[in-house]
């Protein structure tokens, strides 16, 4: 399904991804914790081609682009719709309702039919528990309800794996379990999920498989359980020794 | 000030002159204001804009030559007389052959003079949208233009609709100057009428209350507008 392969992306001077190797199969939910810094959000960018990987591959379904070459401008916007992105500050579209913003993506794009994306978009907000609140605009939302509509924004495209980069991370406490509900929904549709986040419930209760990074690398792999109770690593025993 | 008040006050002929010229100038003046202030403002407005916002993205863009252009162009209209250039259009361009009637000379000037100045709360406006509203757009599979038109331009009017009022109100006033390229504007008309009757004074006060009623009205229609462009952001 999603296949990363020497995966490196430098910037400038700092090379932030080492050389990624990651196989994930259809419908798994892949957490990815690390420490501050290691590159998380970076491989999320690279696998949504909002940064340019400085070489390797990644492979998702039967698409795949090469790095090692340069790639072709038109090759990106296809790609990246194989990919929902929901970013950690939200960054809904301010000036469109809730509505709106789960409806522009089909409509600018694919350049579906106003009146079958009006549904879609109602039927996804309602599942994310926004049914009533299709005309807010983003301003009169809370946070966890803002980043519900950007998970609803994201599904509109319909896309082959859902990318999350730390969705709770910016929300007082207590909103923090709808978004995760929502999460953990998807997860039991179906939906191939790469999530960064140090939610450890959400990680025991709906990972397949938890992945440790630092320092540009994977360190460790394995079910949340066995990550979590007995890690093989130091810097894995360090890591979540700090966050427990 | 006090001379000119005494003289008319001991003088009531003196006054119903003055009354009268007034009042019989006034239409001259305000056809003057329709048929060219308010044409010559509204026509270089949309032009200037179209040429700012266009002049904002190639400074922008990653296109060097663009950027150069661009930059070269504000740079060379910020740094000259707005009545130097008008000069240049309307008595220069002929001795080289180009003969451009007062009117279109008036709009080419204040086009590209609009142009400059707004291209620049443009682009600040452009560049004061949050990095994350680009990659929102692209995320969802938007291309650079969708994602500048959609999401981007929208939210940059918002921004720079404050100081672009205050452009349009400028460009108002600064109209006045095509008096000096022999178009019939309000101003002109004022020198006119002054010319055969001498009520310089009189005559200039009511062109500025013209001015002044004008840009009142408008900073009230610009007061309402940000109004309602705000009802997206808390
Ligand atoms: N656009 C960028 N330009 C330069 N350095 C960057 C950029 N984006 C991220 N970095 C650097 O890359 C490193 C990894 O960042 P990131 O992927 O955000 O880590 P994480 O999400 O794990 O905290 C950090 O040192 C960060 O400063
Ligand atoms: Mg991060």
């Amino acid at each position: 399904m999603i296949s990363i392969k020497g995966l490196h992306k430098r910037f400038d001077q700092l090379e932030v991804l080492k050389g990624i190797d990651l196989e994930v199969e259809k419908g798994k939910v892949v957490v990815v914790i690390g420490p501050s810094g290691s590159g998380k959000t970076t491989l999320l960018r690279c696998l949504n081609v909002l940064e340019t990987p400085t070489s390797g591959s990644i492979g998702i379904e039967d698409q795949s682009l090469d790095f090692s070459s340069s790639v072709s401008k038109k090759a990106v916007p296809p790609f990246r719709r194989l990919t929902g992105m929901v970013f950690q500050s939200y960054n809904l579209f301010p000036h469109m309702t809730a509505l709106e913003n789960v409806m522009e993506g089909p409509i600018t794009v694919k350049k579906e039919s106003k009146e079958a994306v009006r549904k879609k978009a109602e039927q996804l907000l309602t599942k994310v528990g926004l049914g009533d609140k299709l005309d807010y605009y983003p301003f009169q939302l809370s946070g966890g309800q803002q980043q519900r509509v950007g998970i609803a924004r994201a599904l509109a495209m319909e896309p082959k794996v859902m990318l999350f980069d730390e969705p709770t991370s910016a929300l007082d406490p207590e909103l923090v379990g709808e978004v995760l509900k929502v999460m953990k929904d998807l997860a039991n549709e179906g939906m191939t999920m790469i999530v960064v986040t140090h939610e450890m419930r959400f990680a025991r209760e709906a990972a397949d498989e938890v992945i440790f990074m630092d320092g540009g690398f994977i360190v460790e792999r394995g079910k949340p359980e066995d990550i979590f109770t007995s890690p093989k690593e130091e810097r894995t025993k360090q890591f979540l020794r700090l966050i427990q | 000030m006090k001379m000119f008040l005494n003289s008319i006050i001991a003088d009531p002929e003196r006054v119903s002159r003055l009354i009268d010229i007034a009042q019989s100038s006034l239409q001259p003046l305000l056809k003057g204001a329709i048929l060219y202030t308010i044409p010559l403002t509204l026509i270089t407005f949309v032009c200037g804009l179209i040429l700012a916002v266009l002049t904002a993205l190639a400074r922008i863009s990653s296109v060097k030559p663009l950027q150069i252009i661009a930059r070269i162009y504000v740079s060379a209209i910020r740094g000259t007389p707005l009545l130097v250039q008008l000069f240049i259009i309307f008595y220069g361009l002929p001795t080289i052959g180009v003969v451009i009637d007062p009117f279109p000379s008036a709009v080419i000037g204040f086009s590209l003079n609009v142009g400059a100045y707004a291209s620049e709360i443009i682009r600040a406006a452009i560049l004061s949208i949050p990095k994350g509203q680009w990659e929102a757009g692209y995320s969802i599979g938007m291309s650079y233009p969708q994602t500048l038109k959609r999401i981007i331009l929208p939210q940059a009017s918002r921004v720079s609709l404050p100081p672009l009022s205050n452009t349009f109100i400028s460009l108002v006033k600064d109209t006045s100057l095509a008096a000096m390229i022999l178009v019939t504007e309000m101003f002109r008309r004022a020198q006119e009428i002054a010319a055969t009757n001498y009520e310089f004074l009189l005559l200039y006060l009511e062109v500025a209350l013209i001015y002044w009623v004008i840009c009142f009205i408008l900073s009230i229609i610009q007061g309402r507008l940000e109004k309602r462009m705000d009802r997206f952001v808390s």
